[in-house]
């Protein structure tokens, strides 16, 4: 009996090991076929929680071999179901996430984002200034500053919850990267053209 | 009295199925949706009287005998909470009743109210649930349309967010069927009564692992402190009436079933330390979160995570004292965090603005809302005479009370994030309500897109759940003592075990 339960105990391991493996991918498709892996290796650890094969354990039956535990079979249907139909919106939201995005990446979140914009201020301030080219460096200070809150109010924009109109919203996100990429550019720029910049979804960029 | 026990789940369930066949109507929609929900919170009221009468209620479903069977059960706790519960279900339905009634259709009232009734059935039927994997089904009832709705009216970041909270949703339930298979390969029951009993014949590590495991499945629902980084990515992209039922229920759901898994099946000592430990992390962690962001949404959201931490916090230390706090401070805190964030949806209607760098001038342009906010930003921070400080109260008593350095620690760490807290709830109100309104702003939307009787309705249910949270304060005496009862019975489950194992009627 040990034969078979522990080929069942290699595969659960190795679907939970492939699935979390899967989970972790970038890819919205690689994340789906992970939580099917994942799926697959919960029912076959429940079937297993049942103990040995039997015989099957019908009102009525008579066999020589114990019966087979019914209770985890039941279990297992109702997993099945469930994770079936979670799949399928899964799949649905991938679909949609591609539609809207153009892509089938996971994308930094906000706080990644605004992390990143933080570090990039450090670092400019922390290296590479050189007072001796001119250039004012509380005025430079201020400069990042104003390039950092344009970088955050583009994050909130492309964040804020309902009653916003969507259109243009794809790829707003990014653009606070460019943004803050660009910062030493046009600072005087940002500072006047902030009320109208957020309207267009950041058309003035680069200004 | 058994007729009882399964309605506040069969009935919005019900509803769901006709407003689902009537998506189209939406004035039928807009009186079917609360009706259900008003007969859930009725059926779930009687239950609470008749738990009060008789004790816990025990229905074996199908007339399968216990073990067996699925079985459900209304004990104190369970009551209470689903009472709780569903009223502020019903309060954040007649508001979003209230916003349709204004001629914002665009959210998809034909999807909106069956995904609603249906997380209003799993969230009553993971307070009743009698065996581990019925509470998996219930779980997965409310998270299923908790991702319909966490997703309604899709936009790029609303479908990114989804994305993230659906995964690791479905992350956690994976581990959750693990959990249970393991746990009947242990134990050959997923029964809470007979586990109760079976569990105390397993060697102590296994029951230490099953419990842990049970802790990871929960604190990820939950958001405890290492697991909690979903949340505040996910919560605020939703449109804000959702997030408020998440945000008032679904973490609460998951600390609930924490409690009763926990307590009756366990071993308290291992547990006790790495619980109270977490406790203060998710504390922590999550205060100190609100207090570097800028968006209110974000910022209620953290306040989330980090008041979740008190709940762990009166569970970890296993006593009556301790439970009883969590118990109350389950309570205070569905109610208080949903009015938080219908709050938000009010000044963010008002203004047009949510991050507090462009709010502003609030408290001129309209009282009403300062007033709404100020309730339960008092209430959240634990300032008397509040529900929070009478929850915060039991809980700090409850931590005082016993004799160990970490529960001495933990309850310092307490009482320095209900300063946090209050920090973070005048940050807002000194930036969004009393300064005047920064020039950054935009213009605030002259004439919303909501009529004014809509608007003063939204503003009523508001206030309607603002009151609900004072009248928790008023009502302490009772409820302090009914919930030191629930407890009692959380740590000795033979009355439980009684009612189900022996008792059950069919």
């Amino acid at each position: 009996m040990t034969g078979p339960a522990l080929i069942l105990v290699l595969a659960v391991a190795v679907l939970f090991a492939a699935g979390f493996h899967m989970l972790m991918q970038r890819s919205l498709i690689r994340v789906v076929v992970g939580f099917m892996l994942l799926g697959h290796g919960a029912n076959v650890l429940l079937l297993l929680a049942g103990g040995a094969a039997g015989s099957p354990p019908l009102i009525g039956e008579r066999s020589e071999r114990p019966m087979a535990d019914p209770l985890p079979q039941a279990m297992v249907l109702t997993a099945i179901v469930i994770t079936f139909g979670v799949t399928a919106f899964l799949l649905a939201l991938a679909f949609r996430s591609r539609v809207l995005l153009g892509e089938d990446e996971v994308r930094d979140d906000v706080e990644d984002r605004q992390v990143h914009a933080a570090r990039r201020r450090r670092e400019s301030r922390a290296g590479g200034r050189d007072y001796a080219d001119g250039r004012d460096p509380i005025e430079d200070y201020t400069e990042w500053e104003d390039a950092e809150q344009e970088d955050f109010s583009q994050v909130d924009i492309a964040h804020d919850p309902a009653r916003r109109d969507d259109t243009g919203s794809r790829g707003r996100g990014l653009k606070g990267f460019g943004r803050a990429d660009g910062g030493t550019g046009g600072g005087t720029d940002r500072g006047t053209g902030r009320g109208t910049d957020r309207g267009t979804g950041g058309g003035t960029d680069g200004a | 009295m058994n007729v009882l026990v399964p309605l506040p789940f069969v009935l919005p369930l019900l509803g769901a199925a006709l407003t689902m066949i009537s998506r189209r109507r939406e004035t039928w929609l807009r009186v079917l949706a609360p009706l259900t929900v008003t007969a859930a919170l009725a059926a779930a009221g009687g239950l609470m009287a008749a738990v009060a009468r008789d004790g816990v209620i025990a229905v074996q479903i199908g007339g399968w005998t216990a073990p067996l069977g699925i079985t459900l059960v209304a004990d104190r706790l369970s009551a209470l909470l689903l009472v709780v519960s569903i009223g502020v279900l019903l309060a954040i339905m007649l508001h979003a009743v209230a916003e349709g009634a204004g001629g914002l259709g665009g959210h998809e009232p034909g999807v909106f109210y069956p995904a609603y009734l249906t997380l209003t059935a799993g969230v009553a039927l993971i307070f009743l649930a009698g065996d581990l994997f019925n509470l998996f089904v219930a779980f997965e009832i409310m998270l299923a349309s908790s991702y319909v709705l966490m997703t309604l009216t899709p936009t790029a970041e609303r479908v990114q967010a989804g994305m993230t909270y659906t995964v690791v949703s479905l992350m956690s339930s994976i581990l959750f069927i693990a959990a249970i298979g393991l746990t009947y390969a242990a134990t050959g029951s997923v029964n809470f009564a007979d586990l109760s009993l079976r569990v105390a014949e397993l060697p102590e590590g296994t029951r230490t692992a099953l419990g842990l495991l049970f802790l990871v499945v929960f604190g990820i629902k939950g958001a405890i402190a290492p697991m909690h980084l979903w949340l505040p990515d996910s919560y605020p992209t939703a449109l804000t009436r959702v997030t408020a039922v998440f945000a008032a229920l679904l973490t609460k759901a998951a600390i609930y079933a924490l409690i009763r898994v926990e307590t009756l099946l366990f071993p308290r000592d291992q547990l006790s330390w790495i619980m109270l430990v977490l406790a203060a992390a998710t504390m922590l962690i999550g205060t100190l979160g609100a207090l570097t962001h800028d968006d209110i949404h974000r910022i209620f959201s953290f306040i989330l995570v980090g008041h979740i931490g008190y709940m762990l916090f009166g569970l970890g230390l296993f006593s009556v004292a301790g439970l009883t706090g969590a118990v109350l401070y389950l309570v205070h805190h569905i109610v208080v965090q949903g009015a938080l964030f219908l709050v938000s949806d009010l000044m963010q209607g008002r203004t047009g603005e949510t991050s507090l760098r462009r709010l502003g001038g609030l408290a001129r342009m309209s009282s009403f809302i300062a007033v709404l906010f100020f309730i339960p930003a008092m209430s959240v921070s634990g300032v008397p005479p509040t529900s929070g400080f009478i929850a915060k109260l039991a809980l700090f008593q409850a931590g005082l009370g016993e004799d160990r350095f970490l529960a001495y620690a933990v309850t310092g760490v307490a009482v320095l994030v209900s300063l946090l807290t209050l920090m973070a709830m005048m940050r807002i109100w000194t930036l969004g309500f009393w300064r005047p309104r920064p020039k950054e702003a935009g213009e605030p939307p002259a004439a919303s897109s909501y009529t004014r009787a809509s608007t003063r309705l939204m503003g009523t249910v508001t206030a309607v759940l603002v009151v609900g949270g004072l009248v928790i304060a008023l009502v302490a005496g009772p409820l302090a003592s009914w919930s030191s009862l629930a407890a009692a019975d959380l740590l000795d489950p033979s009355a439980y075990r009684g009612a189900v194992l022996d008792g059950g009627s069919p």
